[in-house]
């Protein structure tokens, strides 16, 4: 009895041992595809078909348990890549990853082409081509092949050149070694110019936006044209000074507001016309005034009613009366109140109740 | 220096306006002579016009105030009033606020006014309107806005804040350097 009792326990264990295996082992027709350096695994098993068509209970479970299944998988072989503690006897094991083989899109578009610079122009329109240069040339001197240019280069260090003759129509006192000097310098210095003018060029190309075009289309409408015809007139030497108007062309102001640069009136500029249309201003914001004020008519009636609070109530102490007065007369003054406020409201006709057409009058 | 523009001068006139309400006009329009508004350093001066063609043959840096300050544009462009111009608002008032010889020094340090300091107040003040500040004896000591109105001073008790202080006189000495 004893025997079976452990049988069974044994039993039961072994049990919950092939539960657990079974947990992490994954039986699949065809093997997926890992790609771990993306954290990637492609599952080309076909679903039961039959099971994912329709939305429900059973389609959920059946991709919940797809999921599960191969997630299981891919963890599976990150735990077979070789790992190591990061940050000492502590850390977090760390898996390395292989390199990533599945290509990726772009993220972002790719660069669109610059335009070609003003050498590129002119190599174009002569027909000059790219000569493949050799990288190394033979150095006679040195009886081995160097490189064209840089390090070690062939026809040794100009800066250790020790001997600069004077061209045959130099001035003899003139220093060789600082002209040589100087004229590398100039060059250098023009080179950037010309890279930074062409980046320039680069860059102002690509920000212009495409403008209407100036020629006529036959589909631009009058503010097009007008446009156009301003550009026409100022494309003269003297900017359309003096180009003659159509006799019922009205002439332009000059822009103000033309460049992106903040303009100003001038300071000592029409003091009369400054002044009528700060008169204006004061005019426009006077004229918004609600001419109800709720709140002044609210506070005429309270006074109102204090006042006849307070005759009412003569000869006991005006204080503790006050206050209780108030307190009591609350609830009836929240209609008296509300009925002002739905009165100010929105509507300008005349107003029933004496409090608000009085403050009306007092302000006007 | 420059003119105000339109948005400029519009919040100039909104705080003046809480001030001396229509009354701008007087400023703007007055029978002795041309009055402008002149930006000059984020501050706005007022001034006549014989004053502002010597001022517009000064250089820029070395201009320190021409007129009179009414205040200053603030970094977010809010105008903020400052005492310099209690001497244009103090004719033009609509809501004044007399303080008790007693609570006047007090006033002129920068507190505000107590109940208990309050001598007179205009009738109909409402609320956070804007008042200028006198004494009994009708010297203006600088402006404020009012924290209760008219009603609720009568019955607010005597240490409760009627008016906050914006601006008095004695800061002519506490801020010597920073007023223009």
């Amino acid at each position: 009895m004893a025997a079976a009792r452990v049988e069974a326990v044994l039993a039961a264990a072994e049990e919950r041992e092939a539960e657990k295996r079974r947990s992490i082992t994954v039986e699949k027709e065809l093997e997926l595809e890992y790609d771990l350096g993306n954290l990637l695994a492609l599952d080309r098993n076909p679903p039961a078909a039959a099971a994912l068509r329709g939305a429900g209970s059973r389609r959920e479970a059946l991709l919940r348990a797809l999921a599960r299944d191969n997630t299981q998988l891919l963890v599976s072989r990150l735990w077979e890549l070789p790992a190591e503690r990061a940050g000492g006897a502590g850390g977090p094991l760390v898996a390395q990853l292989p390199e990533p083989k599945f290509p990726l899109p772009r993220e972002k578009p790719p660069p669109r082409p610059r335009p070609p610079t003003r050498w590129e122009q002119f190599a174009r329109l002569k027909g000059i081509r790219r000569k493949r240069k050799a990288s190394l040339v033979w150095d006679e001197q040195a009886k081995e092949w160097r490189r064209r240019w840089g390090y070690r280069r062939a026809g040794g260090d100009p800066s250790r050149a020790w001997l600069a003759e004077v061209p045959a129509g130099a001035d003899p006192e003139e220093d060789q070694f600082a002209r040589l000097r100087r004229e590398k310098r100039e060059r250098v210095a023009r080179n950037e110019l010309n890279r930074l003018r062409n980046l320039a060029r680069a860059h102002r190309a690509r920000s212009a936006a495409p403008a209407a075009p100036l020629h006529p289309t036959g589909h631009q409408d009058r503010d097009e044209l007008r446009r156009v015809a301003r550009v026409a007139r100022v494309s003269t030497a003297s900017l359309g000074r003096f180009q003659p108007r159509l006799p019922k062309e009205p002439a332009e102001p000059p822009a103000r507001g033309a460049g992106k640069k903040r303009r100003f009136q001038p300071l000592l500029g029409d003091l009369a016309g400054e002044r009528s249309r700060q008169l204006e201003l004061l005019r426009d914001m006077g004229s918004k005034r609600p001419v109800l004020d709720i709140t002044r008519a609210v506070n005429k009636q309270l006074r109102q009613e204090e006042a006849e609070a307070a005759a009412a109530n003569k000869g006991k102490k005006q204080g503790k009366r006050g206050k209780r007065g108030r307190r009591q007369q609350r609830p009836g003054r929240s209609g008296k109140r509300s009925g002002a406020r739905r009165q100010g409201q929105g509507q300008r006709q005349k107003p029933a109740g004496g409090a608000a057409a009085g403050a009306r009058r007092k302000k006007a | 220096m420059r003119p105000l523009t339109e948005a400029e001068t519009r919040a100039v006139f909104e705080k003046l306006g809480k001030y001396i309400g229509e009354n701008i006009q007087l400023l703007v329009d007055r029978p002795d002579g041309t009055y402008c508004f002149r930006l000059h350093r984020d501050r706005v001066y007022y001034l006549s016009e014989k004053l502002l063609k010597l001022a517009a043959s000064v250089p820029r840096d070395s201009l320190v105030a021409p007129g009179t300050c009414f205040g200053k544009f603030t970094k977010s462009q809010k105008f903020r009033l400052s005492v310099t111009a209690l001497d244009f608002l103090a004719p033009y008032a609509k809501y004044k606020v007399w303080v008790k010889p007693g609570s006047e020094q007090s006033f002129l340090y920068g507190n505000h006014v107590l109940k208990s300091g309050l001598g007179r107040i205009t009738e109909n003040t409402a609320q956070y309107q804007g008042v200028v500040v006198y004494s009994m004896a009708d010297v203006p000591l600088g402006f404020g806005v009012a924290a209760k109105s008219t009603q609720e001073c009568r019955k607010v008790d005597p240490l409760a804040i009627v008016v906050f202080h914006q601006a008095d006189v004695g800061e002519y000495v506490r801020n010597e350097d920073t007023l223009t």
